[in-house]
Order: C-alpha cells, then structure tokens, then sequence
C-alpha cells in the first residue's frame, strides 16, 4: 500500500509541476545580483523587458503595450525583447523583473499603473538598470535610474466627447471605468467637456467595474447604462470588444478607447483613441543605450501630448454616426490643443461648483492628474469612496 | 427607462445563468461524494470552445455543444487523477483549473480579436409581454432557456429517479453499491464529467451569450462562486438556482445604482455577492455539514486518510 501511494503522489506532483510549468513559465523567482557598474543606467544593457498585466492580445490596452515592445525590437536587432503577460501589480512584479535582469536586461518597462510599486523597488536594488513604468507619477525624488511617462490620453478622449456630444440624441453619454485613479478620472472629465463644449445639454453616466477585465460585469455596466437612456458609451477598460459589441447590439453609438474597434460596430461607432507607442518606447531605449538616460525628460515623470506634437495615444478615425460638422469642429479643437488650448482650460467647475481650474489658466501636462481627484460638473454619478 | 428592483431582477437572470449551470453541474458531482474545484476551469475551456467554435462554424449551438464536450473532457481529467490515482480532491480541482486557465491562454489567443456567432435574444412569443415577468424571464437567449428547464430536471433526476438514487447512494457509502455489484465507479466518473459538462455549457453561455467575447481568464472565480453556491444549497437544484440568481442580483446591483447616480463604496458593493454567500455559509452552516454526504466528508477532512 505505501509504495502505491508513493507512485500516485509522484504521479501527482508531475502534474503540478507540467500545469505550473505551462501556465507560469518565465515568471523565474531568481533574484538577480546587481553588477554595480560604474556606467551609465542601461547602457549596456543586452535586453529590454518589458512586464504587462494582462495577456498580450486584450484588443486594448496590453495589446498596444505589446506591440510598442515589438517595434523595439524590430529597432535594435541585436536586443532581445523579453515580456511577460499577466504580470500582478503585487510583489511578484518585482521578482518577474529580476528575472530579466538575470537574463540581461538592463532596461525596464513596467506598462501597468499598479506596477509601480515593484518597479521602484527594483529600481533601488538595482541602480545600474533603467526602469521606466506607463501611466502612474512617482511622487517626490526621482531616482537617477527611474521614471514614469505617458501620452495624455485625455485630449483625444477631450476630441472624441467632442463627436459623442453632437452625436447624441438623448444627451444622455454613458462612460464604463474600471478604478477611480486620476487617469481615468481626467478622461471621464475630458469626455465631458469635449462633449458640453459642442452641446451644453450633454451629461455623462459613469459605471465603475473595479476591474481592468471582467466581460460579464461590463455586460451588465453597459445594460445600466442603455436602461438610463444613454445613447453613446464609452469606455475605460483592458479588453474592450464586449462593450463596443452591447452598443452596436443595442443600436447606440460606441467611442473606442486604445484600439480602433470599429470593424465590431460598423454602425455605431462614433469615434475613438488608440495607442501607439513605438516612438516613445524606441526613443526611452535609444536614450539609455547612450547612455544619456540620467537627467532627460524620461528620468521624471514624462507626458507628452499634442503640444509637443509626439503624443502616443492617437485619435482613431471616426465613424458613421457622426454628424458633418463634426470634423471642423474636431479640427478647430485639436489646433487650439496644440497651442495654447487645453481640454481644461478654465474654467473648469467640479460638481460640488467649487473652481478645480481659474478661468483663461491652462495646467500644465505633469499638473493635471493632481487636479483630476473629482469629476467636473455634467458628469452623473460620484467616485466611489474607498 | 426600467426602474430599479427591474432592472436588477432581470440582471439577475442574465448574470446568474453562466453560474447556475456551473452549479447545477457540480451539483450532481458533489451528490456523488466528489468536490471538483476545478469547475473554474471547465467553465474557462467550455467559454473558449464556444466562442472559438461558433466563430469557426457560424453556429453558437454548435458552439454550446463544444463547450459542453470541452467541460467534460477536463472534468475527466478531475475524475481520473482522483478516483483511479486516489489525488487530493481540493488539490487536485486547484491544479485542474492551473491547467484549465493554461490551456485557454495559449489557444485562446488567436480568439480574442475574432467575431463570433453569438446566441442573440429571442423574445418568447406572448410570455415576454407580460409586464415585469416577461422582462425577467423571457427575453434572454436560448441556453437562458434551456437553463430553466436544466433545473427542474436535474432535481427530478437527482431526488425522483433510481439513477439519482444510485448517484446519492454512491456519494454517502460507496463500499455498500459496490458490495451490491453497483458500478460505483462508472457512477462517479458520470457524475463528474456531466457536473464538468454543464459549466462548460456555462461557460459558453458566458462567452457567447452573456458578455459576447473571449478574454482569457473572464470566469474570474464565478466558477467558485458556483462551487460555494452548492454547498449551502446542499446540492438542491432548485435552491441552487436561486443561489446563483442572488449572486447575480448582487452583480447587477452595483452598475444599476451607480447609473442612477448613487454614490456608494465601491469595495463593499464588489464585496456584497462573495458577503452573502459567507452569511449565508455561516447560517447554514451547521446543519449543511451534516446533511454532505458521507463520502464528501472524508473530503473536507484535515488529516486526509491514507
């Protein structure tokens, strides 16, 4: 009987292991040691991680990430790309990452918001490697080897509100987000005002998730939504295709978010903003490679948008549904932008009426996510307290 | 324009299928003194291979049916590292659903940017009219259908028929049917791969019905969600069903207010479904135990029997 069960339990750790293998291969648990090179962060780096927190093929937000590190690579031929899909923003993040600096490289991305955390810490142990993580701020010193860059994502969505707020019929626009951070909260308030700039009836619906992918609550956000007679939705999600689908399903029109899904609403789709990030990924590589990382813009917390003409998240074309003058005014907006506008030139007024930005005042790229804690007035529906 | 307790009965209906066939399934595996945590996984491979089915022939029923077959052929695996190699029950669901979710990654990739065939809604003639009962009820897409009618057959078979009889004869002492020239066995491999079979079915009502996409991992837990529903139902198909309708309601609630613009925690409304269940875990707890059956309670056992 004992040599029996002996044989099973083997029988059953082969399993165990083949399953974990298959499902967590390349998450290597290694700590690597810190060369200490005298040399600039990343210069000689051999490759380029770069970590994601969903799986590569999200039609959305990892997608645009992956492909970003795939331009890298088709840059610098001779740098091994290394990535690693569903990547927790926890602390196995950090040791994700110490397995590619075991395995050479000295270049980091960390592409998700909640990976911060592990990103810095990595960066403190390791001051020879450069890690730049997508989308969140680090608050007070930066160190010499970190930094945090990010397109505005808010002016294409500012642009896109403007064609949902002459696209409606009920002045009723329904917006799906998945957490209450300043990013998506400076969206919706974009949204808004980008909408009410053309069409001051306009309001907009907010539906919270609580996660960056779970089709089935977002079935039921959008159904909400269509029931409350929201007739243009949008979205602040990963995977994206379930909600663009309930809106061509419902007959309503449907704004994109980070990727041009407008082959899945034919008839709906309204408009929309995707990424593109080879530019900016090759050029962070470039940087470090010459060793020239410390002390550039990308050793800080980087935005860059219209007004330097490089913003990574782009406008997606638009669709249908729109109404003629829509590109004209779309046009007018995107110019003003570019200049000396902004989606939150004052004044901007919260919902509770006090002034989040004085009248005529313009704020700056890297102030703006500190000014975006509440929604503007026109939004329906309160940040859930936490 | 729908108001409220409307909108959140109807959503509850919509978000509950894809659980109560999960549950319903596990219901007859667990009658039969077997726990397949693993339900998770079968409701991921069964929600890919509808998905990817349907896309690939046009036809979403072709599309449940693999879902169905794909959900029983990784409960097998369930049942086959636990009644022929004697594997840990919890363990070996844990290790069911690693290879469940694996599996769906690395196939599923190709899926996620294709259009499917979906199930789309039909309004049942007549019935779907009737104010409020019609809304919740009957304008839903087929597999909605089918589960309505998944219920009160299962319970027939479960508590009315000899096979059910056999099924929970098998779960409470297995050792007296096979005295009798029973096959115990066939008996619960049956059990386990229909319990598999139907949360794939779920599975695919949730890809191809319910959210109409395929995302890797988009059970995220529901198949547990299912596996807890059957405990404190104590594997009564229709206590079951509502298990599963109130976790749906649960789902429902939080987008229902907030589009009504009620501002409200947002950790205690995602906590809400999972806290029902505790409670309700909690209240029946006791009397639940008792009524498992005798071979699942070898199960939860601490020091496992060697």
């Amino acid at each position: 009987m004992r040599s029996r069960s002996r044989s099973r339990s083997r029988g059953i750790a082969l399993v165990v292991a083949l399953t974990f293998a298959a499902v967590a291969c390349g998450s290597n648990a290694d700590a690597g040691t810190s060369s200490g090179s005298d040399e600039a962060p990343g210069a000689d780096s051999k490759a380029v991680g770069f970590i994601f927190v969903g799986p590569k093929d999200d039609f959305g937000y990892n997608q645009a990430a992956y492909q970003g590190s795939q331009a890298v690579g088709e840059e610098f031929p001779d740098l091994k790309v290394l990535t690693a899909e569903n990547v927790p923003e926890t602390d196995e993040a950090a040791r994700v990452m110490e397995g590619m600096i075991t395995k050479g490289a000295k270049i980091i991305f960390a592409t998700s918001y909640g990976h911060l955390d592990a990103a810095m810490k990595v960066a403190a142990d390791h001051p020879d490697v450069v890690v730049v993580q997508q989308g969140n701020v680090i608050s007070g010193k930066v160190p010499s080897n970190a930094g945090t860059y990010f397109g505005t994502v808010y002016e294409p969505v500012y642009l896109a509100g403007i064609a949902a707020g002459k696209t409606t019929k009920s002045n009723k626009l329904g917006y799906v987000y998945a957490f209450p951070i300043p990013q998506t909260i400076a969206n919706i308030n974009a949204f808004q005002l980008g909408a009410a700039s053309v069409n001051p009836e306009a309001q907009t619906y907010v539906v919270n998730t609580s996660s960056w992918c779970d089709p089935g609550k977002q079935a039921d956000a959008a159904s909400s939504l269509f029931s409350q007679g929201v007739d243009v939705i949008t979205q602040h999600q990963d995977c994206t295709s379930t909600i663009t689908k309930a809106a061509e399903e419902e007959g309503v029109g449907v704004v994109g978010y980070h990727a041009d899904a407008s082959s899945l609403a034919p008839k709906g789709w309204v408009a929309g903003s995707e990424w593109d990030w080879a530019e900016l990924y090759t050029d962070i590589v470039k940087t470090s490679l010459d060793g020239e990382f410390t002390g550039s813009d990308y050793n800080g917390n980087y935005r860059t948008g219209l007004k330097d003409g490089t913003n990574p998240f782009v406008e997606s074309k638009l669709g249908p549904a729109v109404p003629d003058d829509v590109e004209g005014l779309i046009e007018t907006a995107r110019t003003d932008i570019a200049g000396e506008g902004s989606p939150f030139k004052g004044p901007v007024v919260a919902q509770d009426g006090s002034e989040l930005v004085p009248a005529g005042e313009v704020p700056p790229y890297d102030e703006v996510e500190e000014i975006m804690t509440v929604f503007v007035q026109g939004v329906v529906g309160q940040i859930p307290e936490s | 324009m729908s108001s409220l307790p409307l909108e959140v009965m109807t959503g509850a209906v919509v978000g509950g299928t894809a659980i109560l066939y999960a549950a319903v399934g596990e219901s007859f595996t667990e009658s039969a003194g077997v726990v397949n945590l693993g339900t998770e996984g079968s409701m991921l491979v069964g929600a890919l291979a509808g998905y990817a089915v349907a896309a690939e022939t046009g036809n979403p029923w072709a599309g449940a049916l693999a879902g169905l077959v794909a959900g029983g052929l990784l409960a097998l695996v369930h049942a086959w590292l636990v009644l022929a190699r004697g594997a840990n029950q919890l363990a070996n669901g844990l290790v069911v659903l690693f290879l469940g979710l694996g599996l769906t990654s690395l196939f599923g990739a190709d899926y996620v940017s294709v259009e499917s065939s979906p199930f789309t809604t039909w309004d049942v003639p007549g019935l779907s009219s009737i104010p409020w009962l019609g809304e919740i009820l009957f304008q839903h897409d087929p597999l909605t259908y089918l589960s309505f009618l998944l219920v009160p057959t299962a319970w027939w078979v479960l508590y009315r028929s000899r096979l059910g009889l056999m099924i929970r004869g098998v779960g409470e002492r297995k050792e007296v049917l096979a005295t009798y020239g029973h096959p115990v066995n066939l008996v619960q491999y049956g059990a386990v791969v229909v319990g598999g079979a139907l949360a794939g079915v779920g599975g695919a009502q949730l890809s191809n019905a319910y959210a109409n996409a395929w995302f890797e991992n988009m059970t995220v837990g529901r198949g547990f969600v299912a596996c807890a529903v059957v405990i404190f139902a104590a594997r009564q198909p229709f206590k079951v069903a509502a298990g599963a309708y109130l976790f749906g309601a649960a789902l429902a609630l939080s987008p229902a207010l907030q589009a009504r613009g009620y501002g409200i925690n947002q950790f205690a409304l995602n906590a809400i479904p999972y806290l029902l269940i505790i409670a309700v875990l909690v209240a029946l707890g006791r009397r639940r135990a008792a009524e498992a059956p005798e071979g699942l309670q070898q199960v939860f056992e601490i020091s496992p029997s060697t």
